[in-house]
């Protein structure tokens, strides 16, 4: 926007459609919604809803475009990705934020996830990963874990998970993070890094399915829990957590981020955490500490690194050709093979 | 032919068809592409069909791998490349075994004598050499030892090795067939230069190869006679050489500029539609953005994302695409926003025949979505009504706010003829205006913008941008109220939902042009057409009613919805024939909705219906 005087301030109404929203009562997405409409008024740069669109795909989690007042896509299943990348790529000047369930980003979607992340369109991603199909009412997802019983897989499922973190940075995502909806704070301090980021920003968002999956993270985001099992990652400083800080993240010599005792290796064996390494490999190491929540599990910023964003490279060649050849003359392209004359 | 021989010079000939042959990797395609510019430029009327296989590189000297181009260049109006050739070039045994037995009987065979021993007559499954059998007495025979004399005349060339030199030698097949029909040697030179120019040792072969070939033609005295055939007397004007993905391409551009909307192509590669994505990857200046997504699905969903934030979007591929594409174009149609979704139809299903043409998607564009999920169809008739339709279709999915289905083919893609540009000033401005304040006042005297409020002509509905204040909106694949665009599960609204988007759709019949008739008002005998068949039946057509017979030919543009007279049109004759390039779809279509018994007739050969096929039917009626 080219004005000069800043955008007026907005709150949480202007930012709620009029729509009820229709997920479970107590569904985890509740709290999602209500972080994005707080986080949103909060943000310095004073984003608009007109200049704001939500695309989602299907599943529980893809009804969220209804519930904000901005422009928004509830489009097909898997395809929010893709239709964002469009979308951005023809409208560079908008926010555009992607939402999707982890059936619908990693299984029949996964293909736009990570090459809208590998492009780094300017996109933030939430990837509300509740373990479960929910809206098909309890299949297991391609984030269940291993020997789930569900209508599908009554004898438990055979499928290895998908860690979407470490998706995310195998796809080299310029902007990897993980929160919880349990925690309104982190999730919002976590959209805000990731909005602010110019490029794919991935959100994984640990949530809870009180229906099909209940209590799927409660081993480690329920208040008692979060000091022992969440790892909390900050830039720039060791990897420490537990209830007294006793545990820290060394990286072993096989390169392998390892939970040890602080006091068993001290502080200066621990890992600082470097969100702006160029090289995804630390980051990845350290989303292969936890193999489900069961275990201490990193949450926060993993990754943040800058790369030219997709649609400003995009729209500059398109800059670029019209400063060389001018914006074009449909009789100039029709003249522009050999031609003769016939009299 | 029946023209008279003179005692030697030049022999006039009202037309000619020629067939270049070769391996994959001999540049058959360029030397009959240059062929057919020199002859475009020298202002004959043509017609080519570019047949070539699907590998890149089959193994070379074998039959799987020859490549071929025929050119049909007259001195009158022509709509097709031709039936059986008079010429056939053939630079290798494999082609010549392969191509020989569609060369008329009588007709010319030029081989490349080099290529006629032991190991590539082997591959070609010869025993015996054929040009010393005498299995080739039916045809006048010259062998021309091309790679030799290439190779020897660019001896001395910097930086040419024997090998290198040998790559020239289709230049020398087409310097001797341009002497043989007094072609111009400039626009080659002119193209070589042009194209080579970065490395001019090849640009020095090239032209010694070229010219070696001509001098050879004149000088020895193996070819008694050249041939010519004068300009075709076409419609005054400025003509270029087009063929069908490149004035499709254009016409995407300059819809854009007609409509002052930026393209946007969201496309995947695939055979034979990806030249529509490089072309418009090289008119960016024109604000035509490029999407190559990471699949077909991507390429369609893009498309959807840019037209909601109003770009004119595009989407390109060929039948495979369409089947993929099926669940995100009913997404468009269930947004109701604009989308040109191009299908360049192949021989199918699955892979089929990628290189080859086939026109058997029209019963997918029109049914293949779940649902109920009608769109517009429209084809063009030839490489050059390309640019047209390509018009057409932004014209109607802008105005109606609807994804549209253009349907061409492999042979109208590659295919080329002279095209006389269009005054650029007569092409349709596509206005289309946005929606930027609120539209709909409750009762209480609040203003609100309803997405599914309908413009009550046209059907289609207020279409607001992100972007625009105060108009934010949802909208999305779950049926919604007409009106406020609202999550609607109530039965009554989805079956008036279904019934507006149908309406839609039938409601473009007044908005297109009658049925386009041609022929004879009193005939019995109708032939219906879509799409390429338009070239074989205008000359089918025109040799029957040179026998004195009376014939008509509709062709239609629009397939969905049919022109409004459609149903008028077939009762008004005895017979109605449909030959089509499957096995009878527009045939189920039209005997669906008109009661009409037509009469089918088809082909799924990979190539276009022949002249002659449609004749035999046509006769074989009249009887």
């Amino acid at each position: 926007m080219t004005d000069t005087a800043p955008a007026p301030e907005t709150t949480k109404a202007d930012w709620t459609s009029d729509q009820e929203p229709r997920w479970c009562p107590g569904c985890g997405d509740y709290s999602i919604l209500t972080a994005m409409q707080l986080m949103l008024p909060e943000l310095e740069s004073r984003p608009r809803p007109e200049n704001t669109v939500f695309i989602s795909g299907i599943g529980c989690a893809a009804r969220f475009p209804y519930y904000m007042n901005t422009y928004g896509m509830h489009s097909i299943h898997g395809r929010a990705p893709a239709v964002a990348t469009g979308l951005a790529i023809a409208r560079p000047e908008l926010d555009v934020w992607v939402i999707g369930g982890d059936g619908d980003m990693l299984s029949i979607g996964g293909n736009h996830l990570i090459h809208a992340m590998r492009r780094n369109v300017n996109m933030t991603i939430l990837l509300f990963n509740n373990q479960i199909y929910g809206l098909t009412k309890g299949q297991y997802s391609p984030t269940s874990e291993v020997g789930k019983i569900t209508k599908s897989t009554p004898m438990g499922s055979v499928d290895q998970p998908f860690n979407a973190v470490s998706v995310a940075l195998g796809a080299e995502a310029t902007f990897v993070a993980r929160t919880h909806d349990m925690d309104r704070k982190h999730m919002q301090e976590t959209f805000r890094r990731a909005h602010e980021h110019r490029g794919s920003s991935l959100v994984e968002i640990f949530q809870n399915c009180n229906v099909f999956n209940d209590g799927a993270f409660a081993q480690i985001t329920k208040k008692d829990k979060r000091d022992s099992m969440l790892i909390q990652l900050t830039h720039g400083e060791p990897i420490r957590f537990g209830e007294d800080n006793e545990f820290g993240v060394i990286s072993n010599s096989q390169g392998n981020a390892e939970i040890v005792k602080v006091a068993d290796v001290g502080e200066p064996a621990l890992i600082v955490h470097d969100e702006n390494c160029e090289d995804p490999s630390l980051a990845f190491a350290i989303s292969r500490i936890s193999s489900g929540p069961y275990e201490p599990t990193p949450v926060g910023v993993f990754r943040e690194v800058q790369r030219p964003e997709y649609a400003s490279v995009v729209n500059q060649q398109i800059d670029v050709a019209r400063s060389q050849q001018g914006s074009g003359d449909i009789s100039d392209l029709l003249n522009s093979q050999p031609t003769w004359e016939v009299a | 032919m029946t023209d008279t021989i003179p005692e030697s010079g030049a022999r006039e000939l009202s037309r000619i068809i020629i067939r270049f042959a070769g391996d994959s990797g001999d540049g058959m395609q360029l030397t009959g592409e240059r062929f057919t510019n020199a002859s475009a430029l020298f202002g004959n009327d043509l017609a080519t069909l570019p047949e070539f296989p699907a590998e890149i590189r089959a193994p070379q000297g074998t039959l799987a791998g020859v490549s071929a181009f025929q050119v049909q260049v007259s001195d009158h109006d022509i709509t097709t490349p031709g039936d059986a050739p008079n010429v056939l070039i053939a630079m290798n045994p494999a082609a010549l075994k392969k191509e020989i037995s569609k060369l008329e009987i009588g007709g010319t065979v030029i081989v490349n004598k080099d290529t006629f021993e032991e190991r590539n007559l082997a591959k070609a499954g010869y025993t015996e050499n054929p040009l010393e059998t005498g299995e080739l007495s039916n045809y006048t025979l010259f062998k021309v030892p091309m790679t030799s004399m290439t190779k020897e005349v660019c001896k001395g060339i910097d930086g040419i090795k024997p090998r290198d030199a040998e790559r020239s030698k289709n230049f020398f097949a087409l310097g001797l067939v341009s002497w043989l029909y007094q072609r111009p040697m400039e626009p080659t030179f002119d193209w070589i230069e042009k194209k080579f120019g970065k490395t001019p040792n090849v640009v020095q072969a090239n032209n010694a190869a070229f010219k070696a070939g001509h001098a050879y033609g004149e000088t020895t005295e193996a070819f008694s006679y050249t041939y010519e055939v004068k300009p075709a007397a076409l419609d005054a004007g400025t003509y270029t050489n087009v063929n069908g993905n490149t004035a499709l391409s254009w016409g995407l551009v300059a819809a854009g500029k007609l409509s002052d909307l930026p393209v946007f192509l969201g496309s995947y590669p695939i055979t034979p539609a990806s030249d529509i994505l490089h072309e418009l990857a090289k008119h960016k200046n024109f604000g035509v953005a490029t999407f190559q997504a990471e699949d077909e699905i991507a390429a369609v969903a893009s498309s959807v994302g840019a037209a909601f934030g109003g770009s004119l979007a595009v989407t390109t591929t060929s039948g495979p695409g369409i089947a993929l594409k099926g669940e995100a174009i009913g997404l468009a149609i269930n947004l109701e926003l604009p989308l040109i979704v191009i299908d360049i139809q192949r021989g199918g299903p699955s892979t089929g025949l990628p290189t080859k043409t086939e026109a058997s998607d029209l019963l997918m564009a029109m049914y293949g979505r779940h649902g109920e999920a009608p769109m517009p169809v429209i084809a063009p008739y030839s490489p050059g009504h390309c640019f047209h339709a390509a018009i057409e279709a932004a014209r109607i999915a802008l105005k109606y706010r609807t994804p549209v289905m253009l349907m061409s083919d492999g042979y109208l893609a590659n295919g080329s003829e002279p095209w006389k540009l269009p005054d650029v000033d007569s092409l349709p401005i596509i206005n289309t205006i946005f929606t930027t304040e609120p539209n709909h006042v409750d009762e209480d005297g609040n203003e609100h913008f309803w997405p599914y409020k309908r413009d009550p002509e046209t059907l289609a509905r207020a279409w607001a941008v992100p972007g625009t204040p105060g108009l934010m909106h949802r909208i999305g694949g779950i049926e919604k109220e007409d009106g406020t665009g609202n999550i609607s599960y109530d039965p009554l609204n989805h079956q008036h939902m279904t019934d507006i988007r149908q309406a839609k759709v039938e409601n473009i019949a007044s908005d297109i042009p009658l049925t386009w008739v041609e022929g004879d008002e009193d005939a019995d005998v109708l032939l219906v057409g879509w799409g390429s068949t338009w070239g074989a039946i205008t000359s089918a057509a025109k040799l029957v009613r040179d026998q004195g017979h009376k014939i008509a030919h509709a062709h239609l543009i629009h397939i969905s919805p049919f022109p409004s007279d459609l149903g008028d049109v077939l009762s008004r004759y005895k017979t109605v024939i449909c030959p089509e390039m499957n096995m009878g779809q527009l045939s189920k279509l039209l005997r669906a909705e008109f009661l009409v018994d037509v009469k089918s007739v088809n082909k799924v050969q990979g190539q276009p219906f022949t002249t002659s096929e449609l004749v035999d039917v046509i006769l074989e009626e009249l009887k």
